[in-house]
């Protein structure tokens, strides 16, 4: 069984080999592998929306989960994968982190940026995918930062390492946009910008809605004289600006809010229901508790950062049991990341729920599965294990809540794009091409090796909080 | 009518007032006996099931499977339940740091770069809520320190409770923290490369010429604290000097020399001025520990490690290299403690341990690094760091492995005190869940 493990993985490597040299050469990743079959068999199943299969199966084909059971039949020719004393769980969806978003996560410069895109400028050589990736996520919402109160459109993409930025793109996601409220907003900034106030943050955005609405009705009125034959109908100009803003409006974007304090949240709520639509996320929401009923009331998804705090004065009151407290009080509530780090240990951070709050381990795992995934409205596709969705999917060592977990394989529509094997034997590849390439320059050169070690890309203080956002 | 609430209030609020200074106050000397639990001792007795621990005035009085309970003793019943050694965190700025981004609650960073004479004890606010918020989780001290310049001045061992901070000072001078000069690629800070500004894109010929400069200083300010502390014995109607009068204890040996440090390069370099200038220290930070584990390990220096939750510090570097440092380090003989340095997470510090058993270290490895070794390398493994006879009572009791992020902290004892398991965030949380 092992031995056919390696040959699956000898062919994916083939397979993202020629991806990358097709990528190089067309500029397009080829997909690759897509027809395969594959069974991992006798793993501890963890469907987070069915419930646990103590010594289960999943048959994966065309890249989809086929069958998930006790007994599943394992087809002629199928890859399979014994995971004996392992466990798997549906790969992990991390509703807010800025990987791969080559380094322009604001555009600060104005106070509405509803113009820009993060999916325009997706790295798809961003390290950090292949990093998150071996912490079990498959799935991210890469967003714009919170500089602006009407932020940039953000992409949801799978972590399909080794394709171009196109084949990144998740298919069909429901598109988003950012807003941010509170300190990031109104932080002095040279040269000055408005807003400097939450009362200003909240003026801009109700400003853009109001300018919205007018460029909807513009077009509304321009298509209602088209279509009745009005040849003197004058078409509106294109608004980039408006445009993003007018599907929020339309409910054909969902808006995610950034903020922390309860009276901005509350207050983003009323102006969203002035404007008729629903607030989908609050980001970090780390005041969330204090307005639980009228969060659950309104229907945002809370999107959590587990257990930070005190790293500014509105995350003073933030506390770790909001995750659990935001679910008792009828929230459907997800943990994200923020960050590249905090995304390899999501699982880590979903078992915080429990110890803080006591949610019981499916709530919890869904947490960072299931529920984003609702949110961002790709539940049909992601998010738990059952037939007919992805085959998106992390075998671990140990049962993911335990801090002793370490992902295995994790697959991306039913292909392997993690494997610790895999990653050990190309360390030892690496190595061996690195003291190659050193003996060849002693012999040329004679300078120390150590000059020659990249420096590192930043400095990691490690005194100051991690927390920046 | 209204002065009769009022004496009411009074009256109620005095009683509480008053078993508050019951639980907490430094003259307790309550008995205390857990009975019948998992004892993780870290000491020479290893792991005790179905053993004993009895506290009396603040120490542990005993520990085995048969104890004498004295009488008057609150026995708690530990049936199920596991018993460590509180945990220490070798580096952090807790209690200096209150809201990180708010430079008005934040006293780690002095003006100038020599300043060996200031003392983080005397700027720790007690009521800081980040003490709670740790404790509540089984850390029972942490480093204090405090971070600008070169020499940044002088840490504090604290207990995270007391009335005040002499109360909670286990050490009022820990060490001595030396940001020791870089030569870029992160790390210390004072050596114009890495994260100091302008440092990216500088000629390295620049750069080390202001490395130099700064190592030379450095050694001329520890020259100068020796000649003094000779002068001062000599005639000791000799002006004091406050600098260099810190300094005396460090250039003695006396005083552990807690040398910030993260590059292999910057780790070496500063192993060797340590053992030039004949000082006793420790690295922190020890970013690329591994890489210079050899002169680590043959100079029986050990390291304070920054966190273990930290990316690659390069591109090509393996995805688990920084989560894997404690194992390699064990494996290359290299004593070392793990911490959680920002303040805010210090109670994420068994975790940290976790985290390294996943990659790689054993676990008792990993529970002595969190216990015994930072007792060890600040020089108070006769009095913390491990269930012993005779230790201050730092204990937590918990429901099942410590290192478990859902593990349940049942009792926590500070120097024999039973902490209430009360914090900012538990308040807040009972508050709001009451909200109908």
């Amino acid at each position: 069984m092992h031995n056919l493990k390696n040959v699956a993985l000898k062919r994916i490597c083939c397979a993202l080999f020629l991806a990358v040299s097709a990528c190089a050469v067309r500029g397009i990743a080829e997909p690759s592998q897509s027809g395969g079959v594959t069974v991992i068999k006798d793993a501890t199943v963890l469907t987070v929306s069915r419930g646990n299969i103590a010594k289960g199966s999943i048959l994966i084909r065309d890249g989809k989960i086929a069958e998930v059971g006790p007994n599943v039949a394992v087809p002629a020719g199928a890859t399979v994968i014994d995971a004996a004393g392992k466990f798997v769980m549906p790969g992990i969806v991390d509703p807010h982190n800025h990987i791969a978003s080559d380094g322009g996560t604001n555009e600060g410069t104005v106070a509405v940026s509803s113009m820009v895109s993060i999916e325009e400028t997706i790295d798809p050589t961003d390290i950090n995918i292949y990093r998150i990736l071996a912490g079990g996520v498959t799935t991210v919402h890469t967003m714009h930062g919170s500089a602006n109160p009407v932020g940039g459109m953000n992409a949801v993409i799978k972590l399909r390492w080794g394709k171009d930025a196109r084949g990144l793109l998740f298919e069909g996601a429901k598109p988003t946009l950012k807003f941010a409220l509170g300190e990031n907003v109104k932080r002095a900034r040279t040269p000055a910008r408005y807003p400097s106030t939450r009362m200003g943050t909240m003026d801009v955005i109700r400003d853009a809605f109001i300018r919205a609405r007018g460029y909807m009705r513009e077009w509304d009125d321009y298509r209602k004289r088209t279509a009745a034959g009005d040849k003197t109908a004058l078409m509106p100009r294109k608004d980039r600006e408006l445009e993003s803003i007018a599907e929020v409006l339309r409910g054909e974007r969902l808006a995610f809010v950034h903020g922390y304090r309860a009276d901005e949240m509350l207050m983003a709520m009323r102006l969203a229901e002035e404007f008729g639509f629903r607030i989908r996320s609050f980001e970090h929401c780390l005041e969330g508790y204090k307005i639980a009923n009228e969060i659950a009331a309104h229907g945002v998804f809370p999107s959590m950062l587990s257990d930070w705090w005190a790293y500014k004065v509105e995350a003073y009151e933030a506390t770790p049991y909001t995750t659990a407290l935001l679910t008792r009080k009828g929230a459907t509530v997800m943990v994200h990341s923020d960050g590249a780090e905090e995304a390899r240990h999501l699982n880590q951070e979903a078992a915080k729920a429990i110890k803080y709050g006591g949610l019981n381990e499916q709530e919890a795992l869904a947490l960072v599965t299931l529920n984003p995934a609702k949110a961002l409205m790709i539940d049909h596709r992601v998010g738990s294990i059952e037939p007919g969705k992805d085959a998106d999917l992390v075998v671990w060592s140990h049962h993911p809540l335990s801090i002793y977990a370490v992902p295995q394989t994790v697959f991306v529509d039913g292909q392997i794009y993690f494997d610790i094997e895999k990653d050990l034997e190309m360390r030892r590849q690496m190595e061996e091409e690195r003291k190659a390439l050193e003996a060849r320059e002693q012999k040329s050169a004679g300078t120390p090796a150590e000059r020659r070690r990249p420096p590192a890309s930043a400095a990691s203080p490690t005194n100051v909080p991690r927390h920046n956002d | 009518m209204q002065t009769r609430v009022r004496k009411i209030t009074i009256l109620l609020s005095g009683l509480l007032l008053l078993s508050a200074v019951v639980s907490l106050s430094g003259a307790d000397s309550r008995a205390y006996v857990i009975r019948d639990a998992k004892v993780y001792t870290m000491g020479a007795a290893g792991v005790l099931e179905r053993a004993s621990v009895v506290i009396i005035d603040g120490k542990i009085a005993e520990v085995g499977v048969r104890v004498r309970t004295p009488s008057g003793a609150r026995v708690i019943q530990g049936r199920g339940l596991e018993v460590y050694p509180g945990m220490i965190n070798a580096m952090s700025s807790i209690g200096l740091t209150e809201v990180g981004s708010v430079d008005v609650t934040v006293d780690t960073t002095e003006m100038g770069d020599f300043k060996p004479q200031l003392r983080a004890l005397e700027a720790v606010n007690w009521d800081s809520e980040h003490f709670p918020v740790a404790r509540v989780n089984g850390v029972t001290a942490s480093i204090s320190a405090p971070s600008g310049g070169v020499i940044a001045g002088q840490a504090a061992l604290l207990h995270l409770a007391g009335w005040t901070s002499e109360e909670m000072a286990v050490l009022k001078s820990a060490g001595m923290v030396i940001n020791f000069p870089s030569l870029g690629g992160g790390g210390g800070r004072g050596g114009g490369g890495g994260a100091a500004p302008g440092g990216r894109g500088r000629p390295f010929a620049e750069i080390r010429r202001e490395h130099d400069r700064r190592v030379k200083e450095l050694a001329e300010w520890l020259e100068k604290a020796r000649h003094y502390a000779k002068a001062v014995q000599a005639n000791p109607s000799t002006p004091r000097d406050r600098e260099l009068e810190a300094l005396v204890p460090l250039v003695r040996g006396e005083m552990l020399g807690l040398m910030r440090a993260d590059t292999a390069r910057d780790i070496r370099n500063a192993v060797e001025f340590a053992k030039k200038e004949n000082l006793k220290v420790a690295i922190v930070g020890g970013r690329d520990a591994v890489e210079a584990a050899g002169v680590l390990q043959k100079e029986n220096v050990p390291v304070i490690l920054g966190s273990v939750y930290s990316l690659p510090s390069r591109r090509d570097d393996a995805y688990d290299s920084r989560y894997a440092v404690p194992a390699r380090l064990a494996e290359a003989g290299v004593r070392f403690a793990l911490t959680s340095p920002s303040p805010s997470d210090t109670r994420n510090l068994p975790f940290e341990a976790g985290m390294s058993v996943a990659y790689g270290l054993s676990r008792e490895a990993a529970l002595k690094a969190i216990t015994i070794r930072p007792a060890e390398i600040l020089g108070v493994a006769d009095r913390l760091g491990s269930i012993e006879q005779g230790k201050v009572a730092d204990l937590v009791v918990t429901d099942g492995d410590l290192l478990e992020i859902r593990t349940q902290v049942k009792n926590v004892f500070i120097a024999g005190k039973n902490i209430p398991l009360e914090s900012k965030h538990t308040r807040l949380y009972e508050r709001y869940m009451s909200r109908p």
